[in-house]
């Protein structure tokens, strides 16, 4: 209770506050050229980010699907909803194979975590086969196939429509030309191929456009940050 | 033991989800979200190892004193900070029953201080380079340049009160070209038109491999005999 009364305080956020703002400084840094202050932040960042992560993977999978599963008499002081749960022999299969996954860091027997690679190997493959076909493949091609016509909308909206359902059958057909190599982009074949190259592009551009934004709106909540410890406001 | 039985946990694994995608009864019925239970744990124990593999790269180059070996210790001293901030839950109001990312714990401490704005500021680091990027990008000297360079623009100038007022005066029949109703259309027209054909053909691309990978066609990902 006293550690969480500490860190609850105005003078540790203030800290806290203090921290970031000279992280971030340190990171901008590297606008001017690298120097030791960005490599410091850049290191730091390494770390704590895999600790982070390693953290989170912890408590949200180890421990609710593997060991509150294994040991749910002993998970009940971590997770009481799981304490009188009857034990779940079967999830010894991914404990072990997490270990011999392991067995990656001792060059001897290295070979051993093959078996848990071939595991995540052979689920992705399983789930991709059948989740792709459906998604990515049936899905996207009944979602082109659309009516064209549609006899409640005005003329204006219905000429719209038609235009924009013509350009997605064709830009979808002409782009997906453009990726079939086993026939010479020439004539006919060629010119579709340059018009998916068309439609790639406007695509590129319209996602350029969205980055671009997105790292723009990036920036400018750090520079709000700074600013706002520049002047105090958020200590 | 080296090859042959990663082969026979790969086609038994991947066989039988595709099989329980068509038979959703015994044995078969539910194999699908156990094994994604399994593949998740699994996961976590491949961050333990990148966590080890990341230990191991800056001990040895603290030990060797390799070139900028000190900003290694900062490596290592933030990630046992917050992994021990985190495993451990100090400052968790709740005790051990309480959230690892609850207020006042050391660990959400860290979040906010370190974690949240290196993040923050690496990503948004980009923007001045992206800007760089788009300088190159938008110079229009082939048609295919001068389409990326539009429909880039039309998405950069809709949240803009410039893009408004650029075209709002624009009369009822050609509302549509309004650079708001065009980057919707952009969005949801050629946007939608070009990737949908990539998704299509990585659709196929992933089922090709995936069998190739079931029936051990494809072996590359066991490694060399000496791995």
């Amino acid at each position: 209770m006293e550690e969480q009364a500490m860190l609850a305080t105005p003078l540790a956020h203030a800290i806290g506050v203090w921290i970031g703002a000279l992280l971030t400084l340190m990171i901008f840094s590297f606008l001017y050229k690298d120097n030791p202050f960005y490599k410091f932040a850049e290191h730091l960042f390494v770390g704590v980010s895999a600790a982070y992560w390693m953290t989170v993977a912890f408590w949200t999978t180890l421990i609710p699907n593997l060991f509150a599963r294994l040991w749910p008499s002993s998970m009940g002081s971590v997770l009481p909803a799981v304490a009188d749960n009857q034990r779940e022999w079967q999830y010894a299969i991914p404990l072990a194979l997490g270990l011999i996954l392991l067995t990656r860091l001792v060059p001897r027997i290295a070979w051993f975590s093959r078996w848990a690679m071939a595991f995540v190997i052979g689920y992705a493959a399983g789930t991709n086969f059948t989740r792709y076909l459906q998604s990515d493949f049936v899905t996207q091609v009944q979602s082109t196939m659309v009516p064209l016509y549609e006899p409640q909308a005005t003329t204006m909206a219905t000429i719209g429509n038609i235009f924009s359902q013509i350009v997605v059958v064709g830009g979808v057909i002409c782009a997906i030309i453009y990726f079939y190599f086993s026939k010479e982009h020439k004539g006919g074949f060629g010119r579709a191929a340059r018009v998916g190259i068309w439609v790639l592009m406007a695509a590129f551009g319209a996602s350029f456009g969205y980055t671009v934004m997105a790292r723009i709106s990036l920036l400018t909540g750090r520079m709000d940050f700074l600013y706002q410890w520049f002047t105090g406001a958020n200590w | 033991m080296k090859r042959t039985i990663p082969l026979l946990i790969t086609f038994v694994v991947g066989f039988s989800l595709i099989v329980a995608m068509f038979v959703p009864h015994d044995p078969f019925h539910g194999l699908d979200s156990n094994f994604s239970i399994f593949y998740d744990v699994i996961a976590v124990f491949a961050f333990i190892l990148g966590g080890g593999n990341l230990l191991k790269v800056h001990f040895n180059k603290v030990q060797n004193k390799r070139r900028d070996w000190k900003y290694s210790i900062v490596t290592i001293s933030g990630f046992f900070l917050v992994l021990g901030a985190g495993l451990l839950k100090i400052g968790v109001p709740e005790g051990w029953s309480g959230g690892y990312q609850a207020s006042g714990s050391l660990f959400k401490y860290l979040y906010d201080a370190t974690f949240q704005p290196l993040q923050a500021t690496m990503f948004s680091l980009l923007a001045f380079f992206v800007a760089s990027a788009s300088y190159r990008a938008f110079r229009a000297k082939t048609k295919e340049a001068t389409i990326l360079l539009i429909a880039a623009f039309i998405i950069l100038l809709r949240p803009t009160p410039l893009g408004f007022y650029l075209t709002y005066w624009l009369p009822e029949p050609l509302k549509f070209l309004h650079i708001p109703n065009l980057s919707t259309w952009v969005l949801s027209v050629p946007n939608m038109a070009g990737p949908r054909a990539i998704m299509i053909g990585i659709a196929l691309g992933i089922v090709s491999t995936s069998l190739r990978l079931i029936l051990g066609i494809e072996r590359s990902y066991l490694g060399g005999d000496s791995s």
